[in-house]
């Protein structure tokens, strides 16, 4: 039968992931070569790149300031997809539809084509290089994935669990801080997590906006890649991955990542 | 990016909730600015613009003119433009698909245990920025990278082979990129395979051959078709593998618009070559939704 777990089919499924993984797994290896460019494998072994990545001026800078950008867009962006998701999962109105649909696409647009025309307004109204105008354009990425995990947040948690409450004589305030935040909270945390990562990833757009004194981390990782090959890089890579898999970490052991995507 | 097609609840609200409209415009307000003025407006002015007369060094006259769809439409170069990037969409596509479908085929066998773990596994690369993904290959597939290498190590070869700054690079990088993409639309997708079906198969004496073609592929098809969708989309409009790998000798529409737009600064233009490629995202919508009919 196709597909049973034969021996060449695991073979082949182990080399397909073999693949899938090699460009992440090479990266480990090569941060820790001393050599002034990219040889595999390295002459000698050092800890060399990790140092001049952070006396590097330019990466610690933008270390901070997407760091700086992407706090801010995950909370605007709470605080703007979390009422519009509620009203469009609680409220009857015109348009509803409508607005959802708005609301969630520009996630159909390619990123490309969405960086340009966001450059096309932002140069007129001079927000290039700007945090506003960066964190604006953070926030069109983000807010659809906010609003797509909290609509599935509200859904979990019909209305007449706090009709209940307020029938058993909680005061609206009880039944927010006791039945709607706990039961909310890991559509928060799902939200904020991915917001950060996306706004912290972000580089297609963030390339046609970023101006010369602002430049998020991975504009400055691209341009780097793009000039220069010595395994800086791969030190770079290799702090940003172990920082990813640090945060899925903590919010796993907080609580349950299956749990938090809304399965 | 598997958001896009999935479907969003949107059960009916409670119509007994009084809602005050100055409440509920709070409520939408902050979320309107941002998608007005960072979407709406955004997409308007691309429209208006790729129809401005176009003047050199980002100067924007007040002319309305075909003139920059004319001049897309009556260069070879376009031409050229259009084909690279369509032979990568579907170049890439298929052979994503063939590295995706026994992962997918995999997890849906394996016992429940390993699928969790696996299943992480298949996604994981999603959370690693692009940009050090296809660093990642740069290393490997480089002129002193790890193939290389080897190979000239062992006396294989005396000069390195030629695998980035071509369009073999940037196949490489794609179809590594786009796999978790593929594979999480077929497992959406394998949810209708049950073994029943191929037990019964089987037992009216099917071989594994034709199980596989009537019993297995169809019945996995709308996760294919969605899979396939989603990364033509995505392999048409990217940008940051095809520059790198490509080391600018690969010439495609999204590493076209970046460089009109940013580097020659013929906004005009970068702007029609948008449209067009908003056009082939529709068509390809199109296509898609005749083809997921059929399935019905």
């Amino acid at each position: 039968m196709i597909g049973q777990l034969t021996l060449p089919f695991r073979l082949l499924v182990a080399c397909i992931y073999l693949f899938l993984l090699a460009p992440i797994l090479i990266v480990l290896p090569l941060s820790f070569s001393n050599d002034s460019y990219i040889t595999f494998p390295p002459e000698s072994w050092g800890l060399r790149w990790y140092a001049a990545m952070f006396s590097h001026a330019g990466f610690a800078q933008a270390l901070w300031i997407s760091l700086i950008i992407a706090v801010t867009v995950t909370i605007l962006g709470l605080a703007a997809g979390v009422p519009a998701a509620f009203a469009i999962r609680r409220r009857q109105f015109i348009g509803r539809e409508f607005l959802l649909n708005l609301f969630t696409a520009p996630l159909l647009l390619p990123s490309i084509v969405l960086g340009l025309a966001i450059l096309l307004v932002f140069v007129q109204a001079r927000l290039l290089g700007t945090y506003t105008g960066l964190i604006i354009a953070h926030l069109i990425i983000t807010t659809p994935y906010v609003i797509r995990i909290m609509l599935t947040a509200f859904s979990t948690l019909p209305p007449s669990v706090e009709d209940a409450a307020t029938m058993l004589g909680a005061s609206p305030f009880t039944v927010v801080r006791r039945i709607t935040l706990p039961l909310m909270m890991p559509g928060f945390i799902a939200s904020a997590a991915l917001s950060f990562l996306l706004s912290f990833d972000e580089v297609v757009i963030s390339l046609f906006i970023t101006g010369p004194r602002l430049r998020t981390l991975p504009v400055e990782i691209f341009d780097y890649v793009e000039s220069q090959t010595d395994p800086m890089t791969a030190a770079v890579s290799v702090v940003l991955v172990g920082a990813t898999l640090l945060i899925i970490f903590l919010i796993e052991r907080t609580l349950g990542l299956s749990k938090t995507i809304g399965k | 990016m598997a958001a896009i097609t999935s479907s969003v609840p949107i059960a009916e609200a409670p119509a007994r909730r009084k809602t005050f409209p100055f409440l509920l415009i709070a409520l939408l307000l902050p979320m309107a600015i941002i998608n007005f003025v960072a979407f709406v407006l955004p997409v308007i002015r691309l429209g208006m613009i790729s129809f401005i007369e176009s003047r050199s060094g980002g100067v924007l006259t007040n002319n309305y003119t075909l003139e920059n769809y004319v001049d897309f439409f009556t260069d070879s170069f376009s031409f050229e433009l259009v084909s690279n990037s369509l032979i990568l969409g579907f170049g890439v596509t298929l052979i994503t698909l063939c590295c995706a479908y026994p992962i997918a085929l995999f997890l849906h066998r394996v016992s429940p245990k390993w699928r969790n773990m696996l299943f992480v596994i298949t996604v994981s690369p999603l959370l690693v920025s692009s940009v050090v993904r296809t660093y990642g290959w740069m290393v490997i597939l480089g002129d002193q990278g790890v193939i290389n290498g080897i190979l000239m190590s062992s006396g294989v070869i005396d000069s390195p082979l030629r695998l980035t700054n071509n369009t073999l690079g940037v196949f490489v990088g794609m179809v590594e990129v786009l796999i978790p993409y593929m594979a999480l639309s077929l497992i959406a997708g394998f949810g209708r395979l049950e073994n029943v079906y191929e037990e019964a198969a089987a037992s009216l004496g099917a071989n594994s051959w034709t199980r596989f073609r009537r019993v297995i592929l169809p019945l996995t098809a709308p996760g294919i078709a969605l899979g396939c969708l989603l990364c033509f989309v995505l392999s048409i409009s990217s940008f940051i593998t095809p520059k790198l790998l490509g080391g600018g000798r690969v010439f495609l529409l999204a590493t076209e618009i970046y460089d009109q737009a940013v580097i020659q600064l013929e906004w005009p233009t970068a702007a029609a070559i948008s449209v067009i490629v908003l056009i082939i995202f529709g068509l390809a919508l199109a296509v898609y939704s005749r083809v997921v009919k059929r399935f019905d």
